[in-house]
């Protein structure tokens, strides 16, 4: 788990650089501060259940058993990325690993993973869907009308609102009444709970029960993770306009990472020397990652024409 | 005259129309103390507070049919769809309400509602942000729709719009917003329904919305130098149409090009062709041209992206197969 962590936020660090420096095109939306929920919920995830994901994706994909050199050359927009260049960081997809893709449209893969949890029911499979999504996403119709939909036909379906208090600019306050997300579970019989998204042993435990309720058959539920995202909402937006430094720096002090660390050293469970090697391994994996990006071949042009039909 | 930029043209029309009419009010995702997506209502949070200014939850099927609500009221609604790619969430209320209240109503509502929006591609940003999808409110009747391409028609037409007691979809494209021009200091507006020639020239017509007038101007400028006049016609508003003025530069040059970053299949540049073809028929040398964007959705790579869309390059090859 540590090392998945590690890789997520190296990942997006570098990502973040690569992409000031000019190197990446599009926008990018990094997950940095809300990697203990990424993988606090994958964990538990085998190969076979699948997860529906967001703008804000690299984190569940990752987590999920994404490769970052096929990442990394999606985002260089190259031949080799997991979308061959059409896809971008907003679209990373595959399906042999249960990636049922980010997405561009806020909401659009609450109601995918109710069908995909549906198809896994009609199969009489022991697999899940997991719903990524963030606090804005609770108020789209989408929302909705796939948690509605999850509860009527009992689908092995859990629902993971990152909820990091913004939807871009429009704080919570703003955009929603209810003090707790989860609350809105209430209104559709959803069992709904609580964990601390900063804290990757709490996403774990709470996620646990969830999935296996959703194992075994007993129907979707509902958890909301709160957190924070470190950065702006894009990598172009300072993030400053609408939220105040103090109130970023109460949460960084919170930081997934540093909490996990502290205690894995804390609890005796691994070293801090261990700790530095997982993070040397990450950082030349990563290395290897970007360079096979920069060497991969630019998609032919052609090839735009390709993958619009079957 | 004074340059002003696209998106402060924009912002222009929206404050002094604001001034002007306390009924006018904006509502949209992120316009508040963030100024939009792309920085158009900046400022006027301050100036016009949070009544007049609203930040929405992520509810595009709200946000459209709240402005319908409010409108029906007699107030007049400027919302904001962020990207016109997530407007598939308010397709319902677009078409199915603000569209044919009116008419289903036998006559009596009036409907002062603006929605923006913007479009178009160029900075990979995807298949879900970069999408020209004009042609699906064109095809609504009900729906005015306006495409300018520059500063000074940008705040005209917004004025207009927004004076309008009609709905109208106006369509910003995202590559403009930095573009300059001339602009008046003074109050004016550009009607709805009237194209404007941008370049006179003898020998072609070229028809260009949006980004792409000025794709056409460049392209004209360049064919220029091989001895080839180009007349640039922008129909700056789609519903009503300007056929007469297209139609005109037909008659005059008796070839033409219609040139849209939209897919070609029932575009605008379809509908345009149908109309020069049902009225004009025997005015053309040549057959009609199309130049537009490949029919796949919008790639990420800049390098299939520029494929896909169209650029001078395109442009400039389909003025000299219609002069063959
Ligand atoms: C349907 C739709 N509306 C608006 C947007 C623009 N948009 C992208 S991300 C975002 C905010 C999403 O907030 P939240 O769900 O809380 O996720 P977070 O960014 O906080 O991770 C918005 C408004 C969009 N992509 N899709
Ligand atoms: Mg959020």
């Amino acid at each position: 788990m540590y090392r998945q962590m590690a890789r997520i936020r190296m990942f997006e660090e570098r990502a973040a650089e690569l992409y000031r420096a000019g190197e990446l095109p599009g926008f990018l939306h990094s997950s940095v501060g809300q990697e203990a929920v990424a993988v606090g919920v994958c964990a538990h995830l085998t190969p076979g259940d699948v997860i529906t994901s967001t703008h804000r994706g690299h984190g569940h994909v990752i987590a999920k058993g994404a490769r970052l050199d096929r990442m990394m050359a999606e985002l260089y927009a190259r031949e080799t990325g997991y979308c061959r260049g059409k896809g971008g960081s907003m679209h990373i997809a595959d399906l042999d690993l249960g990636i049922l893709g980010a997405n561009g449209i806020v909401g659009g893969g609450i109601p995918i993973a109710v069908g995909a949890a549906l198809a896994l029911r009609l199969r009489g499979e022991r697999r899940v869907a997991v719903s990524f999504f963030g606090d804005g996403a609770t108020n789209t119709g989408a929302f909705h009308e796939g948690l509605n939909l999850a509860a009527a036909w009992e689908v092995p379906c859990v629902f993971v609102c990152e909820n990091n208090e913004y939807a871009e600019s429009t704080s919570r306050r703003v955009h929603q009444r209810v003090k707790d997300v989860v609350t809105r579970a209430v209104a559709y019989d959803l069992p709904g709970t609580i964990a601390d998204g900063m804290d990757v042993f709490s996403v774990y435990a709470v996620v646990g029960e969830a999935i296996a309720r959703a194992r075994q058959g007993r129907g979707p539920s509902f958890v909301e993770a709160k957190t924070y995202r470190f950065s702006g909402h894009h990598l172009g937006d300072p993030g400053t306009a609408y939220r105040s430094k103090e109130e970023v720096e109460v949460h960084r002090r919170r930081d997934p990472i540093k909490l996990f660390r502290e205690k894995l050293v804390r609890e005796g469970l691994a070293s801090s020397a261990e700790l530095e090697a997982i993070d040397g391994e990450v950082a030349a994996e990563l290395e290897q990652a970007v360079r096979f990006a920069r060497e991969s071949p630019l998609p032919k042009p052609e090839t735009a024409l390709e993958d619009i039909y079957s | 005259m004074r340059k002003i930029t696209y998106r402060e043209a924009v912002r222009e029309a929206l404050r002094e129309e604001m001034i002007r009419d306390a009924r006018v009010f904006l509502l949209g995702e992120d316009i508040a103390e963030f100024g939009g997506s792309y920085k158009v209502t900046e400022g006027l949070l301050a100036e016009f507070g949070p009544e007049r200014v609203r930040n929405t939850p992520i509810s595009e099927a709200a946000i459209v049919g709240a402005a319908l609500g409010a409108a029906l009221m007699g107030m007049r609604p400027v919302a904001e769809i962020m990207y016109i790619d997530f407007i598939g969430i308010a397709m319902d209320q677009i078409v199915n309400q603000v569209a044919k209240v009116k008419y289903m109503f036998g006559g009596k509502a009036r409907v002062p509602l603006v929605l923006r929006t913007q479009g178009g591609g160029g900075r990979s940003s995807g298949a879900q942000h970069a999408q020209s999808l004009e042609a699906w409110f064109v095809h609504v009747p009900g729906l005015k729709v306006v495409m300018p391409s520059t500063p000074y028609d940008a705040k005209g037409l917004l004025k207009s719009a927004i004076r309008d007691d009609n709905p109208v979809m106006f369509i910003e494209h995202k590559l403009l917003y930095a573009t300059q021009g001339e602009v008046p200091d003074a109050d004016y507006t550009v009607p709805l329904g009237v194209a404007d020639v941008k370049r006179d020239g003898r020998d072609i017509t070229v028809v260009a919305t949006s980004r792409v007038v000025h794709l056409a101007m460049a392209a004209a400028d360049r064919l220029a130098t091989q001895g080839i006049e180009v007349e640039v016609v922008d129909p700056r508003t789609l519903v009503p149409l300007d056929e007469e003025a297209i139609l005109a530069s037909v008659k005059k040059t008796n070839r033409l090009v219609i040139a849209q970053e939209a897919t070609p299949r029932c575009s605008v540049a379809s509908e345009i062709a149908a109309i020069v073809t049902e009225r004009a028929f025997d005015d053309l040398d040549a057959p009609i041209a199309r130049v537009t964007a490949l029919p796949t959705p919008v790639p990420f790579a800049p390098a299939l992206e520029q494929h896909v869309l169209p650029d001078e390059e395109k442009l400039i090859a389909a003025v000299h197969a219609a002069l063959q």
